[in-house]
């Protein structure tokens, strides 16, 4: 494997760059940006440089390829007509439900979505404020007066959206927002780390970067992030400082490990999709009939492709005749090597021995 | 945990021993990796012409093709020559492992959207202990244990690791018993 991929910085350089400048174009050359937040935009650059990096590197292999290139091929074909309901269907089920996870465990499946919800939407909070694209001013005249109620004005990209009351419910629900991400961040990453203490399968196969520190990370996140709320609404913002820092130091170390650990499922996610639409665009080059079995196994495009894919990757696995094992169901091949077992027994004048 | 593992102990089939009871099939599920679904395979040969079974456990290759051929980078080979069954965060389930793998191991289980394979029973070999189906074969289809001991329960076969399937040679962690002096076995 190549240790410095050409295509990929370049991909992650244009991206990084191209969010430098929607910074400074949506915080109006930085004026309305929120100079606190400037050790998190650090953070989510690298986190953006990485997660370009390492995406474009894995859409290079070869079997990624495929999928992509037959992603692409459809997007621009009729059969994108064909496969746009059902691929819509497919991502509100698999992508925004995840009832692929629910049907393996209920429980695992609802604190997954839970910890997937929080995690989401305190992405879409917190990238755009740390971006400084949105931001909240106090309109002044209802900042002069103790018994006139504070309004505040939301500007989007340095146009005003709207207005609320501070002490509204829209109020209360927006500055709480991230709080209701961190409860459900709490109890869905809480239930997976006892699940990884006590289950004896996945302490077998579980490594601590891999499996633990994700874990870890988002508790200690959401944690210290409700700290801080803790903090200035009941200890009068003491010890503020030191909440505030530990806060961004987890966040830093969360969106830095975001390339690189577990975290990384989340933009790989997505191509399930690609790989459901393939199935079933496949389906229209009709079905594949295993040559030991005579029975259908997958679609015949599954097979040409994979044909290539193998003789790409160095494997050859076309006989003499110029017949390919890949044209065998998976059975089919058991059973080919039961019978050349079976022969070879035969071959030495004994069964067993 | 898993510098318990004892590299000394290999696995050995003779599916020509496999009498199809299924055994495996019960203890298998037990494997606390497998979510408690079976992943040994055992089935018939040709059932219109003959009563063989067959058993096929993950092979373990040294080049895996089912990880080679993923995606999504969900396959992955420990220091220990073990192919572990497909990271749940990662699997797509586009089956491209199933339909590459040359022994027709790894499954894909619809429900869930994921391929699941043995493991070879981490969770206990891992610890030291043998895998669950290799305890409960009643005919000796399967055997986990040292060399020394398959050489005097077998004294006229020999451990094959090496197979041909058309122009690849795959060789594994997992031996098939065969013949006394042979050394490769051309399936394909």
């Amino acid at each position: 494997m190549k240790l410095f991929n050409t295509t990929a910085f370049f991909a992650a350089l244009t991206a990084t760059l191209i969010t430098v400048t929607l910074v400074l174009l949506g915080s109006r050359n930085l004026q309305n940006y929120d100079a606190a937040l400037v050790a998190y935009l650090f953070g989510t650059l690298f986190a953006i440089f990485g997660v370009v990096y390492r995406y474009s590197v894995w859409i290079q292999r070869p079997p990624t390829k495929v999928y992509l290139k037959s992603s692409i091929r459809t997007l621009f074909s009729k059969e994108f007509i064909q496969c746009s309901w059902f691929s819509l269907k497919d991502f509100v089920k698999n992508i925004l439900f995840q009832s692929f996870i629910i049907k393996r465990s209920k429980k695992k499946g609802i604190a997954h979505l839970m910890m997937a919800f929080g995690c989401l939407m305190a992405f879409a909070i917190t990238v755009p404020l740390t971006f400084g694209w949105i931001h909240f001013t106090l309109v002044p005249e209802t900042g002069l007066y103790p018994n006139v109620e504070n309004i505040y004005t939301i500007h989007f990209f340095g146009f005003e959206m709207s207005t609320f009351p501070i002490n509204s419910f829209v109020g209360f629900m927006t500055f709480g927002a991230l709080n209701w991400c961190s409860v459900l961040v709490i109890i869905g990453a809480t239930y997976f780390l006892q699940k990884r203490l006590k289950d004896p399968g996945l302490i077998s196969t579980q490594t601590f970067e891999a499996d633990i520190l994700p874990l870890l990370l988002l508790n200690l996140v959401s944690i210290t992030g409700l700290g801080l709320s803790l903090n200035y609404k009941f200890m009068n913002g003491k010890a503020f400082e030191f909440m505030a820092v530990s806060h961004a130091f987890f966040v830093i170390v969360f969106l830095i490990w975001i390339p690189f650990g577990k975290f990384f499922h989340i933009i790989q996610r997505p191509a399930q999709i690609g790989a459901h639409i393939y199935k079933e665009i496949g389906k229209n080059t009709g079905m594949q009939v295993c040559k030991h079995t005579k029975k259908e196994y997958t679609t015949r495009l599954h097979v040409t492709d994979l044909k290539e894919i193998t003789t790409e990757l160095g494997f050859n696995l076309q006989n003499n005749a110029g017949d390919s094992l890949l044209e065998y169901s998976p059975e089919g091949k058991r059973d080919l090597l039961a019978i050349a077992h079976l022969q070879a027994r035969q071959t030495s004048g004994t069964y067993f021995g | 945990m898993n510098q318990y593992y004892k590299l000394q102990e290999e696995f050995f089939v003779d599916m020509q021993r496999c009498i199809g009871c299924k055994a495996c099939e019960a203890a298998c599920a037990e494997c606390e990796t497998n979510g408690h679904e079976p992943m040994i395979h055992v089935n018939y040969v040709n059932r219109a012409v003959t009563i063989q079974t067959t058993v096929q456990v993950c092979m373990h290759c040294d080049d895996p093709i089912c990880a080679n051929v993923c995606p999504a980078d969900a396959i992955t080979k420990d220091e220990f020559g073990i192919v572990h069954t497909a990271n749940t965060s990662r699997c797509i389930g586009c089956s491209n492992c199933v339909m590459a793998c040359p022994f027709g191991v790894p499954k894909k289980v619809e429900e869930y959207d994921l391929m699941m394979k043995c493991n070879m029973c981490y969770d206990r070999t891992s610890v030291g202990k043998k895998p669950m189906c290799a305890t409960v074969c009643p005919s000796g289809a399967l055997f986990f244990g040292t060399r020394e001991q398959m050489e005097k329960l077998r004294p006229n076969s020999s451990p094959v690791n090496k197979f041909i399937f058309g122009m690849e040679t795959v060789t594994t962690k997992v031996n098939i018993m065969l013949p006394k002096g042979t050394e490769v076995l051309k399936v394909f």
